[in-house]
């Protein structure tokens, strides 16, 4: 019975691992270190080519932002009743695509979910990175944006406090604190694997900028067993942290009273679609990632497998929503509620919401079967479809609810300029060159955890589950 | 005699290590450090450290925040800057929480990681123990445990004995 045993769970590590099996503690430390170091090597032709994609966008990005601090608001497409255009669409959409990073690092691990040690550190960084693309949106919004820093509370003589009742004024609170912690929670993470970077370099100058980056670590236990409270506790608090970033973001919407935001059911309907849309964009990163450095040995099918699980489940509660939104519009009996429904079916942006049933609603319900969720090409597409379909919900809440409200006479039409379509697609050259610059000059994969990882997985099959057995 | 930081073995593997620290502890060691490529839980058993200070510090920070977020906004909008909004009153504490549980998030995490850093002692850029030769394998696949001179027991030939007994690799003498 208790072999029996041993050899199913055996059998189940060797058909769907988490980790590879024939690695030793030596080899996955050399495996993903060797990968930034030495600083100095020459990057791969691959490398150069995305880099340098990414990197004319991100000038495209500072083009962008150049003319519209130059010339005024007035180069975008927002107008009279749609004043939030595409800068609130996309700073929606890049934190929503961030909140997968906090999932993967701090609920997974409160969770004990261990796998997500292979993916955690690369998800941090996208959230990081996508924090950054979403913080400038708003600000650049702004009209002045120069003078951003009076949302923060500060004594000033104006004699002036910002208006804590505002979900605005609450949107900056938890955006900054998202962005501080997801980076200090990144940080902490780096710094053993920083002192590990040091212990493989050979030569002076790179062990001497790892060994201030890591602060000195020296793999004490003593600091270790501090180190692993630290880190249990930011999961702790980034749980309701990510949270409440989304939730508060969807109050920007929801606190007020046009129709198609007045909504109750905004806060959990958006959580699920950011977790929904950055679990799409951890798989659109992590497909290429491990096919170009060979890191099938970490990142394996069961990765793919449950990224593609989690998002079958947030993209039904999105669905879900999708659903509710309708309903209330129907049940509230109200006749600007109900000519919202009506115009999301038929009216001008018609289009926007039908994609939108298409990419959220129909295409993942493809994930429900198991050989698909292993077809590496049909996912990929399936993520890039999702990244889509969440850009599209922004846009249907956004533009459609704005563009008739109340009153006929301040209907009008939204149409983006050149401008604010350039500007979306600089900020993917902020977020990829940053990405690029992060898989080039850090391990991108968790090492320490990895290697725990590994150890867990000895001990899983020579004892603990038999001695569990047994009692 | 030469002065030195204490006496280091090298294991080879993670059972070796968690048996070693057993035994060095239970001869009554106490000044005493293991150093592995990972956090070890076994490790932290044997070298019965239980508690921390991160998490009361983390606690303290998190309950500054809450409380200090929390009169910010009432002090503002009550005292120094009341508006007449409708004739609503100006205290309206539940539009106060957001920002409440932003602060206390904000100052804990603030307080679990500097607390943390200031307790291990960091930043520390030059240590005794990195003069061992081969102390990099410590980030990648070896075990080291150090006795260190400052522990009354100790006595560098016979320490260094007594950890070779217990199946290390190699034992040497730590300058300090």
């Amino acid at each position: 019975m208790q072999a029996g045993n041993v050899a199913k769970l055996n059998e189940q590590l060797q058909s769907d691992p988490v980790l590879a099996p024939g690695h030793t503690y030596g080899s996955i430390e050399e495996k993903i270190n060797t990968i930034p170091l030495p600083l100095t090597k020459r990057a791969s032709k691959g490398w150069v080519l995305g880099f340098s994609i990414a990197f004319a966008l991100l000038m495209l990005l500072f083009y962008s932002l150049g003319v519209l601090f130059a010339r005024g608001l007035g180069v975008w497409g927002i107008n009279n009743p749609v004043y939030w255009g595409f800068a609130i669409i996309n700073f929606v959409w890049w934190i929503g695509i961030g909140h997968a990073g906090t999932l993967i690092s701090a609920i997974l691990l409160l969770m004990q979910q261990n796998w997500r040690n292979s993916i955690n550190r690369l998800a941090e960084a996208m959230t990081l990175f996508a924090v950054a693309c979403a913080g400038l949106m708003p600000i650049v919004h702004m009209g002045r944006p120069w003078l951003f820093y009076w949302l923060v509370p500060y004594p000033n003589t104006m004699a002036m406090w910002p208006q804590f009742r505002s979900p605005l004024a609450w949107d900056v609170f938890a955006v900054s604190t998202y962005a501080t912690v997801s980076l200090l929670f990144w940080l902490i993470g780096l710094v053993p694997d920083f002192a590990k970077m040091r212990d493989r370099a050979t030569d002076r100058t790179t062990k001497i900028l790892f060994n201030i980056l890591s602060l000195g670590w020296r793999n004490s236990s003593r600091h270790w067993h501090r180190y692993e409270m630290a880190y249990l506790l930011l999961a702790g608090l980034s749980t309701p942290l990510v949270l409440s970033v989304h939730s508060i973001i969807s109050l920007d919407f929801s606190v007020s009273i046009v129709p198609g935001w007045h909504m109750t059911l905004f806060p959990p309907y958006f959580v699920a679609g950011a977790v929904f849309a950055g679990f799409a964009m951890v798989l659109t990163l992590v497909i290429p990632i491990r096919k170009f450095y060979k890191l099938e040995d970490f990142v394996t099918m069961k990765h793919i497998e449950n990224c593609c699980k989690v998002m079958l489940a947030t993209g039904m509660i999105v669905f879900y929503g999708y659903m509710m939104e309708l309903f209330f519009g129907w049940y509230s009996a109200h006749d600007v509620e109900f000519f919202l429904i009506n115009n999301r079916f038929f009216g001008p942006y018609a289009w926007a919401f039908w994609a939108l049933m298409l990419c959220n609603g129909v295409a993942p319900q493809l994930m429900w079967f198991k050989p698909l969720r292993r077809n590496l090409p049909l996912v990929w597409i399936l993520s890039l479809v999702v990244g889509v379909g969440m850009w599209l919900e922004r846009f249907v809440i956004v533009v459609m609810s704005l563009h008739r409200d109340y009153l006929p006479t301040s209907w009008d039409a939204y149409t983006p300029t050149f401008w604010d379509i350039s500007l979306y697609v600089g900020t993917f050259g902020l977020f990829f060159s940053l990405m690029f610059l992060f898989i080039r000059f850090l391990p991108m994969i968790n090492i320490f955890e990895m290697q725990l990882l590994r150890h867990d997985q000895k001990h899983q099959v020579e004892g603990g589950f038999g001695a569990s057995e047994e009692a | 005699m030469k002065q030195i930081y204490g006496v280091m073995a090298e294991f080879e593997h993670s059972e070796q290590i968690i048996e070693a620290t057993r035994r060095v502890y239970e001869a009554g060691y106490r000044s005493m450090d293991v150093y592995t490529p990972f956090p070890m839980h076994e490790i932290f058993h044997e070298l019965h450290e239980h508690r921390t200070w991160v998490s009361p510090i983390t606690m303290v920070g998190g309950l500054t925040g809450l409380v200090g977020g929390f009169m910010l906004q009432t002090w503002t909008t009550v005292i120094d800057y009341p508006l007449n909004i409708g004739g609503r009153p100006l205290f309206s504490w539940p539009s106060f929480i957001p920002i409440t549980f932003e602060c206390m998030v904000l100052l804990a995490a603030f307080s679990a990681l500097i607390g943390m850093i200031a307790l291990n002692g960091l930043p520390q850029p030059y240590h005794p123990v990195f003069n061992v030769p081969g102390f990099e394998r410590s980030s990648q696949d070896r075990f080291f445990l150090c006795v260190e001179s400052t522990d009354p027991k100790f006595d560098a030939a016979e320490t260094a004995r007594f950890l070779g007994s217990l199946g290390a690799q190699r034992v040497v003498e730590v300058e300090a």
